[in-house]
């Protein structure tokens, strides 16, 4: 392998797809966390996501009809959560990782309820690819960017549009006081539990696009478990990030191109890093990140507190 | 004498009983693991194999699906308490069950499916995955046109060596100058990560790839099908997913398996110990797609290897460092 393997197109793209379910879900762990609700869910946010989404195309032939479903399905469970643990005050690691075990027991019912056999979903109607004229015909990044699953682009506009939210709008203002310091927040006028309402509610919409992106972007199916720990990872990128949309971005796409250098790598019989390292790497560096040795990552204030007025 | 009076009597007892289980039909019943009836792979194949042991043996049959893994135990003890003859675990995630349940009914005979307990009432079957590896291996070899040929493992463990040393050594035998490229997932449930690596193979000049990954493995025949390139299906018949582009698949016979240890028990002949079945036992085999044209030379080749295989003349390796 030579340097240059390190930045082909392959590499590269390889390196978006399977950066973009964890763009969405990750953003989602943003805007929920800043509001002061941590949200292990996404796991089964996501699951229940690519489930909606793959149903709703196999009846409809419409996958795009399926992207609004798997958004609608992530906000109901994520409704759960909000109702859990902002109206009733339950923990909120507790509560998420309860609704982690009913997605995946859920999931796997509805699968066999619907076509009476497990594991698998049959084939639907996938997202047809979207390829940019401008873009796919520059000379570098053409080959890259030219030519995705409409998710891979819709995960950049996602990010930029959380950062503006979060930091140009009163409403970021908002949110991110209310995951600061609610009472101030209150004491202001800022209804506290509307805003955590909304952001929960967010992040289970986008939750649910990060599961669309695996079982109609990426895939055409859906299979049981098929996230296999992306929300979590999301949720390490997010806290590598610094707990900002640009900087779980950036994480993201770090985890995303790590793995497929790994596969690359795998691919041509080079051990450079064993794969059970890179499986860890985003642990690894979260962990790193918390421990205050690469960075400095400050979580919101309130995080996990449940507010009483 | 009121001593010998209770032992005639006990040992009349015994007699009508064996003279009427003579009589009845056999029962053999199985219990599947969580996938249920309808998992396209080893519970429905279990189920095909206790179906023909019906029609062609005159055996009584039956099914008890599990719903959770704690129904393992319950189910198969119920079984046994009904008075089943033999009973079927499939899937090495009964083990346990089967450890724990079987030393409480010696009288019943029990088999379990891919994996090994050892009881003087168990017959455990496991299969040679290597053997039918190496003929996948002789396929995508003689498939090939550019000379590189994918492998994808779930987790790299025993099993899924095994199926990578019988892979090799049938490609290097077909294609000695055939390159193999080699990637693990990690897992054997994440489709979207199967799909990028067939992707990295496909990009790096691999036109067929064989997959143990189980569904894993469902994102290299996705990758198949948007490249236009080819793949090679594991445990049940996968060509009917894409007959197109899975030209082929490596079967795991557990129909054969359940069959074989219904009949031995109706002749008297039930051996309760691990068995490896093997092609020659008719435990495993190659499958070809019926959606594409197969050249007769590949058929050719790969049934001259299985010959070879089941004569004892090539003994394939199970790990790599056999290779």
């Amino acid at each position: 392998m030579n340097i240059l393997d390190l930045f082909s197109a392959a590499l590269l793209s390889s390196a978006l797809r399977m950066a973009a379910p964890l763009i969405f879900a990750s953003l989602g762990g943003v805007f929920s966390e800043r509001s002061g609700i941590v949200n292990i869910a996404l796991e089964g946010i996501m699951l229940v996501g690519a489930f909606a989404g793959m149903l709703v195309s196999y009846y409809t032939q419409n996958p795009w009809l399926g992207v609004l479903a798997a958004m609608a399905a992530g906000a109901v469970v994520s409704l759960v959560l909000a109702v859990m643990s902002i109206t009733l005050r339950s923990d909120q690691v507790v509560t998420g990782v309860a609704i982690n075990i009913l997605a995946l027991g859920v999931t796997g019912f509805l699968l066999r309820r619907t076509f009476g056999h497990a594991g698998q979903s049959p084939s639907v109607v996938k997202l047809a690819d979207w390829s940019i004229p401008i873009l796919k015909d520059l000379p570098v990044l053409g080959p890259i960017l030219g030519k995705h699953t409409p998710p891979v682009y819709l995960a950049f506009l996602a990010a930029a549009a959380a950062h503006i939210i979060l930091y140009k709008t009163p409403l970021g203002l908002r949110i991110r006081s209310a995951g600061e310091h609610p009472r101030a927040a209150d004491t202001m006028g800022v209804n506290v539990f509307k805003i955590r309402y909304l952001c929960v509610l967010i992040s289970g919409v986008l939750g649910g696009l990060g599961g669309a992106t695996l079982s109609l972007g990426l895939l055409s199916s859906f299979v049981e478990n098929m996230t296999s720990g992306r929300g979590y990872i999301a949720l390490a990128a997010m806290i590598f990030g610094k707990w900002t949309p640009l900087g779980a971005l950036g994480a993201c796409l770090f985890f995303g191109y790590a793995d497929a250098l790994q596969m690359l790598a795998q691919t041509l019989g080079i051990a450079i890093i064993p794969r059970e390292f890179i499986l860890m790497l985003p642990y690894v560096l979260t962990m790193l990140v918390l421990a205050g040795i690469v960075g400095r990552a400050v979580p919101p204030a309130a995080e996990g507190k449940p507010y009483e007025r | 004498m009121k001593r010998l009076l209770v032992l005639s009597l006990v040992l009349a007892l015994a007699f009508t009983v064996g003279a009427a289980a003579n009589a009845a039909p056999i029962r053999s019943v199985m219990v599947t693991d969580v996938g249920g009836l309808g998992d396209q792979s080893f519970n429905d194949a279990a189920w095909r194999g206790l179906k023909r042991a019906e029609e062609e043996l005159g055996a009584a049959i039956g099914v008890v699906e599990s719903t959770m893994m704690t129904d393992y135990e319950p189910n198969l003890a119920n079984l046994a308490e009904s008075g089943a003859d033999l009973i079927w675990a499939v899937g090495f995630l009964m083990t346990d069950a089967v450890d724990n349940i079987a030393p409480l009914y010696p009288d019943i005979k029990f088999g379990l499916i891919d994996a090994v307990v050892e009881h003087p009432n168990v017959a455990s079957f496991t299969f040679k995955d290597n053997e039918a590896s190496y003929l996948a291996g002789v396929f995508a070899a003689l498939w090939s046109e550019t000379g590189k040929i994918g492998f994808i493992g779930g987790m790299d463990s025993p099993v899924i060596e095994r199926f990578e040393a019988g892979f090799r050594a049938g490609v290097k035998a077909a294609n000695p100058n055939a390159e193999v490229l080699i990637g693990y997932a990690g897992n054997f449930n994440d489709p979207g990560k199967g799909k990028e690596l067939a992707l990295t193979q496909y990009n790096q000049g691999a036109d067929i790839i064989y997959h143990a990954a189980g569904a894993t493995g469902l994102g290299l025949i996705e990758a198949a099908r948007e490249t236009g390139k080819y793949a090679i299906g594991v445990d049940s018949d996968q060509t009917v997913l894409d007959p197109e582009h899975v030209v082929a698949s490596m079967l795991k016979r557990v129909d054969n398996a359940v069959f074989t240890g219904v009949r031995d028990l109706i002749n008297n002949e039930f051996v309760a110990a691990h068995r490896e079945l093997g092609l020659a036992e008719g435990g495993v085999d190659l499958a070809y797609s019926r959606g594409i044209e197969i050249p007769q030379e590949i058929v050719g080749q790969v049934e001259e290897a299985k010959r070879a295989i089941v004569a004892g003349e090539i003994v394939v390796p199970g790990t790599r460092a056999e290779l």
